[in-house]
C-alpha cells in the first residue's frame, strides 16, 4: 500500500524543485510563470492526497477552486507578459525594473 | 511490492524528472512540453487517488488550454535565449542550497513518522458505483454554490482582462462601428446637386 | 414674597449692567446711567427694608434654596440665599455705596471713552458681590467670589490701551489665583469630610471633626479645622489684600478712582473679613488659624501703612491707608472679635469710600495729576470735597465720636484683651499703627487742602468745585461716617445685633471684657488710653512737618536713608515676587518649552515621527530595487524562515 506521506514527499520534491527553478531561471519571466504553475501542481497534488487519505471531499473541491484561479492566472499573466514585450521587445527581468524605488 | 506501488514509482520519477527537465532546458518551448508531461503524470497520481474528474480536468483544462496558451505565447515572442540563460550556473548552488534546505525541511515534517500507513490508514477503495464527479457536482452546487458563483466570475474577469489587456487597434484593418452605422444621417450619404439640363 | 424680593435685590443690578453692556448703542449715555442706577437704586431701597426687617422688626432668618444647580451623590450644588443681620447689613452698605459710586461716577467719567461699559461693569459688581454676600452656601460663595474678581480685573483694566493698567490687572488676576486656589481648596476639604456644601449643615457638622487630624504628606497630622480655615484664610488673604498677597492693591488703582472706592476700598476687599466671619463657626475651633490670621492682619495693618507715609500719588496713599485697615479688621477676627470686624468693616466701607470719591474729585480739578506734591491749597478751590474730606480723614484715624474711632478702639482693645498666641505682637503693630494712621492721612490732607495753591500756576484757572453729582455723594457719604459709629456701636459690637450669627467660644471671648456703658462712655474713656494721644501725635506731627517746617521731611529722607529705600521698594515684594515667582514661571516654562516642546513634542514625537518614517522609507527604498526575482527571493527567504520556525518548534 502506498502510505499518505509517499504522496506528500513527491509534492515536497516538485515544490522544491520549482523553487530551485526559480533561482535558476530568474530572468525569465516565462519560466517563473511555469515554475509558479509547477508549484501550484505540488500543492494540489497536496490536497488531492489529504482528501482521499482523511475521506473527506472538501480538499478536492479546494483544488477545484485553485484550478479555476490558477487558470485566470495563467491567462492574464500571459496577457500582460505579452502586453509588456509588445512595448519593451523584451522579457528579461534585469531590464523591468520600473518599480526601483 | 504491489503493482499499485510501482506504477505509483514510476509515474512519480517520470513526473520529478519532467519537473527538473522544465527548469534546466534552454528552450522555453521544450520547457512547455515538458510541463505538459508533469500535468499528465500527476493527473494519472490523481486518478489513483480516486479524484478522477479533477484527473480529467487537469487534462483537459490545464494541458488542453492553459498548456496551449503557454505554448502559443512562447512561439509568439521573438526572445533571445542565450541573454535569458545568462546566470544559470552561477545561480546554480543557491539554487541547489535553497531547495535542499526547503526539502529537508519539508521531509522533517511529512516524513512517514508523522504520515505513514501506521498513522494514516488507506481508505478502503469505493465499489464501482461510486461516482467522484455526481459527488464533487453535489458538494459544489450545495454547501460551495457561492464560491462556485464567485469562481465563475473570476473567471469571466479574467476573460475580459486578458483581452483587454492584448487588445490593440490596428488602423490598416477594417472593421465596423455599429455606434457609427445605427448614427448615420441621410444627409451624410446623399448630396444632391443642381445642374443646369442638357439638351 | 421674600424670596421675590431678594431675587429683585440681586437681579436688578444684573438687568441694568445687561442693558448698559448690551444694548450701549442704542440707549447712548444717559440710556446707561439711568439703566444702572435705577438697578442698583431698586436694590439699595429694597436692601434697605431688609435691613429695617432684620434690625429693628425682628425678622426671622432666611435661609433657602431658590434653585437647584445639580444634586451629585448626596453633595447638592445650589443657589440660595442666607438672609440674616449679618447678611442685611452688608447688603445695605454694599448697594449704598454702589448707589453713591454710580451717581458720581455721572460726573467722573463724563468725558471718558467707556461710558457705558463702565456702568456695565460696576451694576455687574454690585450683582456679583451681592450674589456673595447672599449666599447660603459655599459653591455660590465660591462663584461671586470669582465673579466680584473678574469684574475687579475688566476695571482695573478699564483703561486697556494703557500699558500699566493692563499689567496691574493681570497682576491682580494672578494673585488673587494664588489666595482663590486656597479658597477652592478650602471649600473641597469642607464638602469632602463634611459632605455639604451648605453653611448650616456644614457648621452642625464641624463640631464632629473637632479632633479630626489629616495627613497631608509626611507623617505629620494636621488638625482638620486648622487645616480647613487656613485655606479659606489664605482665599482671603488674596481678596483682602494681606501680606504676602496684597501687591495687586496698590497697582489697581490703576482703574478709574469710583471702581478705586467701590470695589477696592469699601466692598470687595472686604469680602474676606465678611467670609471668615461667616465662617466663624469653623474658626472658633483652630486657635493656630486663629493666630495665623491675627498676626497676618496685624502685620499688614502696620507695615502696610508705614509705606502709606512716603506715596506721593493721592490715590496710593488712600490705597495703603485701605490696606492698613483691612489689616486691623483681620486683626479683628484673629482675637474673636468678629463684631468689631464687621463693624470696622461697616464704617470703614463709608469713609473710605468717600476719602476716595473726594480723592477722585481733587483728581478732576487737577485735570488728572495725582501727585499731591503739585496740589495744595485746594481747600479755597473745592470747598465741599475739602471739608467732606477733612471729615473722612477723622473718621479715618479714630478722632473720638467719629465712626472710625469707635470700631479701631474696639479692635484695640480687643486685641489688648485677648490671650491667644501672638496677641502682644499685634497689640503693638496695632497701636502704633494708629499714629501711622494719623500721619499719612493728614499729610496727604494737609499737602492737598493747605498750603500754597498748587505748583503749576497754570492749574489754577479752571480749578473749581466739582458738579453736584460727584459732590452729592460726598456729602452723603460724609453723613454716616461721623455718625453711624456713635449710633449703632453699642448694638453691633457690644450689643445682641448679632447674637446667633457669630459664634464667639466663651475663652475667646475679647469683646465681653470690655468695659462698655454707652457710646459716649466709650468716648470719655478713649480720654484714658494710649490710641487717641497717638493719633492726635500723628495729627500734630503731619501738620507740623507739612504745613510748619517741610524741611524737616527732606531731612529726615536723607538722615534715614535706609528706610526710605525699604519703604519706596515696599519691602521688596514686587521684585521678589517678580524675581521668583514670576522669573521662576518664566524659567520653568522655558525649560518646558526648551525640552517638553522642542525636544520631546516637536524634536521626538512630531519631527521625530517623520524622520523615522523617512529613514525607515530610505532603508525599505533600498530593498524595493524594481527586479522580480529579488521579491521572489524575499518570499521564498519567508517561505522558508516560517517553515524553519515551525519545524524548530
Amino acid at each position: 500500500m502506498i502510505s499518505l506521506s509517499e504522496y506528500l514527499i513527491v509534492s515536497a520534491l516538485l515544490f522544491s524543485i520549482s523553487i530551485a527553478g526559480i533561482f535558476l531561471n530568474r530572468k525569465n519571466v516565462l519560466l517563473l510563470l511555469m515554475c509558479i504553475e509547477l508549484m501550484l501542481l505540488a500543492v494540489n497534488l497536496n490536497f488531492v492526497a489529504f482528501s482521499h487519505y482523511l475521506n473527506d471531499l472538501q480538499g478536492q473541491i479546494f483544488v477545484f477552486f485553485i484550478l479555476t484561479v490558477a487558470a485566470a492566472e495563467a491567462a492574464i499573466g500571459l496577457a500582460i507578459l505579452v502586453v509588456v514585450f509588445r512595448t519593451r521587445r523584451t522579457i528579461n527581468v534585469d531590464e523591468l525594473k520600473d518599480l526601483k524605488g | 511490492m504491489s503493482v499499485e506501488k510501482i506504477l505509483f514509482y514510476i509515474f512519480s520519477a517520470i513526473l520529478l524528472g519532467a519537473a527538473v527537465l522544465i527548469v534546466t532546458r534552454k528552450n522555453p518551448v521544450h520547457s512547455v512540453l515538458w510541463l505538459v508531461v508533469a500535468f499528465f503524470n500527476a493527473a494519472i497520481l490523481w486518478m489513483m487517488l480516486e479524484a478522477e474528474f479533477l484527473s480529467i480536468v487537469l487534462v483537459l483544462v490545464y494541458v488542453g488550454a492553459v498548456m496551449v496558451l503557454f505554448l502559443f505565447v512562447v512561439m509568439m515572442l521573438d526572445i533571445n535565449i542565450t541573454e535569458l540563460r545568462a546566470g544559470f550556473v552561477r545561480n546554480l548552488p543557491v539554487a541547489v542550497l535553497v531547495a535542499a534546505v526547503m526539502m529537508a525541511e519539508i521531509l522533517l515534517v511529512v516524513g512517514s513518522s508523522h504520515f505513514g500507513l501506521d498513522k494514516v490508514a488507506a481508505p478502503v477503495r469505493h465499489g464501482a458505483d461510486y461516482n467522484n464527479t455526481a459527488e464533487l457536482g453535489f458538494a459544489l452546487f450545495t454547501d460551495h454554490l457561492y464560491a462556485f458563483e464567485i469562481a465563475a466570475v473570476i473567471l469571466l474577469v479574467g476573460i475580459i482582462a486578458a483581452i483587454s489587456l492584448t487588445l490593440r487597434k490596428r488602423p490598416e484593418t477594417k472593421y465596423q462601428d455599429p455606434s457609427k452605422q445605427i448614427s448615420v444621417k441621410s444627409t451624410d450619404r446623399l448630396k444632391m446637386v443642381k445642374m443646369d439640363g442638357e439638351d | 414674597m421674600m424670596e421675590s424680593i431678594l431675587l429683585t435685590i440681586v437681579l436688578a443690578p444684573l438687568v441694568g449692567a445687561a442693558i448698559a453692556g448690551l444694548l450701549r448703542n442704542q440707549i447712548g449715555k444717559a440710556g446707561a446711567h439711568w439703566a444702572t442706577i435705577l438697578g442698583v437704586g431698586t436694590s439699595c431701597v429694597l436692601s434697605m427694608y431688609i435691613l429695617y426687617l432684620h434690625a429693628f422688626a425682628g425678622a426671622e432668618v432666611y435661609n433657602q434654596s431658590v434653585y437647584t444647580w445639580m444634586v451629585s451623590d448626596g453633595l447638592r450644588f445650589e443657589v440660595g440665599f442666607l438672609i440674616d443681620r449679618l447678611t442685611a447689613m452688608m447688603m445695605a452698605v454694599v448697594t449704598f455705596v454702589s448707589l453713591m459710586v454710580h451717581i458720581y461716577t455721572i460726573g467722573y467719567m463724563h468725558d471718558e471713552d467707556g461710558y457705558q461699559r463702565f456702568f456695565s461693569y460696576i451694576a455687574l459688581f454690585t450683582f456679583s458681590m451681592l450674589m456673595l454676600v447672599m449666599s447660603n452656601n459655599f459653591l455660590q460663595l465660591f462663584f461671586g467670589w470669582e465673579a466680584v474678581g473678574l469684574v475687579s480685573y475688566l476695571l482695573i483694566g478699564f483703561y486697556f490701551k494703557k500699558d500699566t493698567a493692563v499689567f496691574a490687572n493681570m497682576k491682580a488676576f494672578l494673585v488673587n489665583r494664588v489666595g482663590d486656589f486656597g479658597f477652592v481648596l478650602g471649600i473641597a476639604a469642607v464638602a469632602m469630610y463634611f459632605n455639604t456644601l451648605d453653611y448650616a449643615e456644614a457648621f452642625a457638622a464641624a463640631p464632629a471633626f473637632a479632633d479630626t487630624t489629616i495627613n497631608i504628606w509626611g507623617d505629620e497630622q494636621w488638625s482638620l479645622m486648622t487645616v480647613v480655615c487656613i485655606l479659606l484664610f489664605i482665599g482671603a488673604m488674596g481678596k483682602s489684600a494681606q501680606v504676602p498677597l496684597h501687591v495687586w492693591l496698590p497697582d489697581s488703582m490703576e482703574g478709574p478712582t469710583p471702581i478705586s472706592a467701590l470695589i477696592h476700598a469699601a466692598t470687595m476687599v472686604t469680602a474676606g473679613i465678611f467670609m471668615v466671619a461667616r465662617m466663624s463657626p469653623l474658626y472658633e475651633m483652630s486657635e493656630t488659624a486663629l493666630t495665623f490670621v491675627l498676626v497676618i492682619g496685624a502685620t499688614t495693618a502696620f507695615f502696610m501703612g508705614l509705606i502709606g507715609i512716603i506715596q506721593n500719588d493721592i490715590k496710593r496713599v488712600v490705597a495703603y491707608s485701605t490696606l492698613s485697615q483691612l489689616g486691623y479688621m483681620v486683626a479683628a477676627l484673629g482675637v474673636s472679635a468678629y463684631a468689631a470686624g464687621l463693624f470696622h468693616l461697616m464704617t470703614h466701607a463709608f469713609f473710605k469710600a468717600l476719602l476716595f470719591l473726594a480723592a477722585g474729585s481733587v483728581i478732576m480739578g487737577m485735570h488728572h495729576d495725582q501727585d499731591i506734591r503739585n496740589m495744595g491749597g485746594i481747600r479755597k478751590y473745592m470747598p465741599i470735597t475739602h471739608w467732606t474730606a477733612l471729615l473722612g480723614s477723622l473718621a479715618l484715624i479714630g478722632f473720638p465720636g467719629f465712626s472710625g474711632f469707635f470700631s479701631k478702639d474696639a479692635i484695640i482693645e480687643a486685641v489688648h484683651y485677648s490671650t491667644i498666641d501672638g496677641a502682644g505682637y499685634a497689640y503693638v503693630l496695632l497701636v502704633a499703627g494708629v499714629f501711622l494712621t494719623a500721619l499719612y492721612s493728614f499729610r496727604m490732607y494737609f499737602l492737598v487742602f493747605h498750603g500754597k495753591g498748587p505748583r503749576d500756576e497754570h492749574a489754577k484757572d479752571h480749578l473749581h468745585e466739582s458738579p453736584w453729582v460727584v459732590t452729592l455723594p460726598l456729602i452723603l457719604l460724609a453723613i454716616p461716617s461721623v455718625f453711624i459709629g456713635y449710633f449703632t456701636v453699642g448694638d453691633m459690637v457690644f450689643g445682641d445685633y448679632f447674637n446667633g450669627i457669630l459664634t464667639v467660644a466663651p475663652e475667646h471671648n475679647t469683646l465681653g471684657q470690655i468695659e462698655f456703658t454707652s457710646a459716649w462712655g466709650f468716648v470719655m474713656h478713649a480720654v484714658h488710653g494710649v490710641p487717641l494721644y497717638l493719633a492726635l501725635g500723628g495729627l500734630f506731627a503731619a501738620w507740623y512737618v507739612y504745613t510748619r517746617k517741610p524741611g524737616i521731611a527732606s531731612e529726615l529722607r536723607t538722615r534715614l536713608d535706609w528706610a526710605h529705600f525699604a519703604l519706596d521698594q515696599k519691602y521688596g515684594f514686587d521684585h521678589f515676587n517678580q524675581a521668583v515667582f514670576a522669573g521662576g514661571s518664566r524659567l520653568l516654562g522655558k525649560f518646558f518649552w526648551n525640552v517638553g516642546d522642542k525636544v520631546i513634542i516637536d524634536g521626538i514625537a512630531v519631527n521625530g515621527s517623520a524622520h523615522t518614517v523617512g529613514w525607515l522609507a530610505s532603508v525599505v527604498r533600498f530593498i524595493q530595487t524594481g527586479y522580480l526575482y529579488h521579491y521572489a527571493f524575499a518570499v521564498i527567504l519567508g517561505l522558508l524562515g516560517l517553515l524553519t520556525w515551525f519545524v524548530v518548534r
